[in-house]
């Protein structure tokens, strides 16, 4: 058991490391993420009240697409190079491998993309009072975001115009997470009752799709490597 | 030890490609398989290394670790090297010395360096791998075979892109992996010209309507 | 030692296509005759003898076609879904054909839900859409159809595609009760109920039924003849893939196979 945990750990860093090494992805996500919250003014018109009011719910699908960019990640290079058959050689479950790869994808990419919200957000006129909630909120979702974005990733490894067809595959499954995130900063906004439950739901949603992504995933990767 | 197959059958989409198929591995022995391309070298080779599911037959590996699948007691080196450019040699053979279970309790870094010296990677070791040549890529590939100790071999065409040289290391490692009773299955259209090999020849399977 | 072991189920035995399409193929006449007879008198019942709605007028006949369509959206995903199940856990000969054959048919209901609904919206709302939570709800079922053709249409190895989309059905079908129930909350933030759901006079509900029983039988033969299709195109496959064997095989033909023809000796060197 101690020593699947030490295998773990090794994965999910070596996939940090690979992260920083090769660079590049987060930085586009980054861009991509700055590009649309900026398009939303010239598209909606500059008044500041209008922007304030839509600024959280702007800033999450603006990070949803700019995660969405980078869900391949998860598994495609492991893929081409082989690296996944020979972990499918390994005794760590192809589903902890799943999960590994899904958690640093988070680590690596839902954690940057939130903790830039904020900055985003001033681009917004959105309220620095909320911010926090927001980034809050915003990290407490993204786990969602990576676990079920590694289903996607994982059944589209083979599929031709892969890109936009992950995006119809996954974009339907964040539904949840958009709408409990996004109440869950207006319920802080107004100080509603309902900011608890909407944030434990957000929470549950993450964890779910902890346990449900790594098992749809590892199954799409093992159909693949056969 | 002894890794047998029993009437196997492999059937890749609606095409049966290997079709009643046994043989038999002793410890000690390596099996070089042979025949045309196409002949389904390759999906056998998978298929003992768990990718793919007979449709029909066993595989079994007697005499193993009873509570290790044969895939988990098996190395496979197939086409792809599974090696990151942006990691060192050593980054890379150190990750998989710790991923892959080793049978003994040999440390890891002593794993690394064996693998380093067996494959004469010593000078390379903090090389980023996306800087070797092809060849030295597949060497640094077949190294992974001396990071975790593991009873069976499966190599496919191991010598695609090697020199005379490595070819020759390479054979010294598969006769010192036979020599300490492990098993190799190897698919290749070289002979590697090694003591203890059998030969299992594979012939056209013509497809049923 | 584990060992790798497969063999075909009884259920498997049992179930073959063509036996399938020796029993379809005498039902599927009935169902269809039996499916235009019900649909038409459910037809004539709704225009001659069913009573216009008090607030609605002659709109509320919409509704006769849109609430089996969106019912028929909704067990055909629960077929796609039974079917995925079927193909991955028991590996059902027939199960995949069935997913596949459902999916059109299943999102042809789910859009003619969403135009009849957004159709009877206009004059109830005075606008085609609402984000109204069920026609929400809708939406993202036909987005889970589009996905689940996308992804199969996108997948050359055919028997892979069948089993990737197959997970994707599961994920979603474990998924959407999590998207209603989150469209649903959405909805009660931001909008008062549309009052859709009165209570129902049975003047409306016998004909709706029998509206609904008909459309259900007529989605039993087009699934029925779909998953026909879909055998017979896959032998036409077959038989061409056999004949391209055949043009490649060297061996003459006559003569007898040789599969499996393994000699296994000793290598010259080191015995």
């Amino acid at each position: 058991m101690r020593g699947a945990f030490a295998t773990f750990v090794a994965l999910v860093r070596r996939d940090l490391v690979l992260a920083v090494r090769e660079g590049g992805a987060l930085g586009t996500a980054l861009g991509f993420f700055l590009i649309v919250v900026a398009l939303m003014p010239l598209g909606l018109g500059p008044d500041l009240n209008l922007l304030s009011r839509i600024a959280s719910g702007v800033l999450w699908i603006a990070l949803l697409l700019a995660a969405l960019l980078s869900l391949p990640r998860i598994f495609e290079a492991d893929y081409e190079d082989g690296a996944l058959e020979v972990m499918a050689m390994g005794e760590l479950p192809m589903e902890m491998v799943a999960a590994a790869k899904s958690l640093a994808h988070w680590i690596s990419t839902g954690i940057p993309l939130a903790l830039m919200a904020p900055m985003l957000g001033i681009l917004l006129n959105l309220d620095l009072a909320s911010a926090p909630v927001l980034v809050a909120t915003m990290l407490a979702g993204t786990p969602a975001i990576s676990f079920l974005g590694s289903i996607g990733a994982a059944l589209t490894l083979k599929a031709r115009r892969g890109g936009l067809l992950l995006a119809l595959l996954v974009l339907p499954l964040y539904i949840p997470t958009l709408i409990f995130g996004i109440s869950t900063v207006n319920a802080a906004s107004l100080a509603s009752d309902s900011f608890w439950p909407s944030f434990a739901i957000l929470v549950a949603l993450s964890l779910g799709s902890a346990v449900l992504g790594p098992i749809a995933a590892a199954a799409a990767v093992k159909f693949q490597i056969q | 030890m002894k890794l047998a197959a029993e009437s196997l059958v492999l059937v890749r989409g609606s095409r049966t490609i290997v079709d009643g198929l046994s043989f038999a591995v002793q410890a000690g022995r390596a099996l070089a398989l042979t025949g045309p391309n196409g002949v389904g070298k390759t999906t056998l080779i998978r298929a003992i290394a768990g990718f793919l599911t007979p449709a029909s037959g066993t595989i079994r590996l007697d005499g193993g670790e009873p509570d290790l699948t044969l895939a988990e007691q098996s190395h496979y080196i197939g086409h792809l090297n599974g090696m990151k450019s942006s990691l060192t040699v050593e980054e890379n053979l150190a990750f998989w010395a710790l991923y892959l279970r080793d049978a003994t309790a040999v440390a890891l870094q002593d794993r690394v360096s064996d693998a380093l010296a067996g494959f004469e990677l010593d000078v390379l070791r903090d090389i980023p791998a996306g800087y070797l040549s092809a060849g030295q890529k597949r060497r640094l590939g077949l190294a992974r075979l001396l990071v975790a100790r593991r009873p069976v071999w499966l190599l496919d065409e191991p010598t695609v892109s090697l020199d005379a040289r490595s070819t020759e290391l390479l054979a010294a490692a598969v006769d010192r992996h036979t020599e300490s009773n492990g098993i190799v299955i190897a698919a290749t259209h070289l002979a590697l010209g090694l003591s203890r090999t059998d030969e299992l020849q594979l012939s056209p399977h013509r497809a049923v309507a | 030692m584990p060992t790798m072991q497969t063999s075909q189920s009884i259920t498997q035995k049992l179930a073959n296509p063509t036996r399938f399409m020796d029993l379809s193929g005498r039902l599927l006449p009935w169902i269809t005759v039996a499916s235009a007879g019900i649909i038409a008198y459910a037809m004539y019942l709704v225009f001659f003898v069913a009573p216009p709605d008090y607030q609605q007028g002659q709109t509320v006949k919409i509704m006769y076609i849109h609430v089996p369509s969106a019912w028929l959206g909704m067990m055909a995903y629960a077929l796609i879904a039974i079917s995925s199940f079927g193909l991955l856990v028991f590996r059902h000969p027939l199960a995949d054909v069935s997913a596949k054959a459902a999916a059109p048919i299943g999102a042809a209901f789910t859009l003619l839900a969403l135009l009849t609904g957004s159709l009877w919206g206009k004059p109830m709302w005075g606008t085609y859409w609402v984000w109204d939570a069920r026609l929400t709800s809708v939406l993202l079922l036909f987005f889970l159809y589009l996905g689940l053709m996308a992804l199969r249409s996108s997948i050359e190895d055919e028997a892979l595609a069948a089993k990737l989309t197959a997970v994707l059905a599961l994920v979603g079908v474990i998924l959407l009760p999590i998207i209603k129930f989150s469209v649903d909350w959405w909805n009660t933030l931001h909008q008062p109920s549309t009052g859709l759901t009165t209570t129902v006079h049975a003047s409306i509900r016998v004909p709706l039924l029998i509206s609904a029983f008909g459309f259900s039988l007529l989605f039993f033969a087009m699934h029925m003849k779909a998953m026909r299709n879909e055998i017979l195109r896959r032998r036409v496959k077959a038989l061409r893939m056999a004949e391209v064997e055949r043009a490649q095989s060297n061996s003459p033909p006559g003569n007898p196979s040789v599969s499996g023809d393994i000699r296994a000796r000793a290598a010259q060197a080191g015995e």
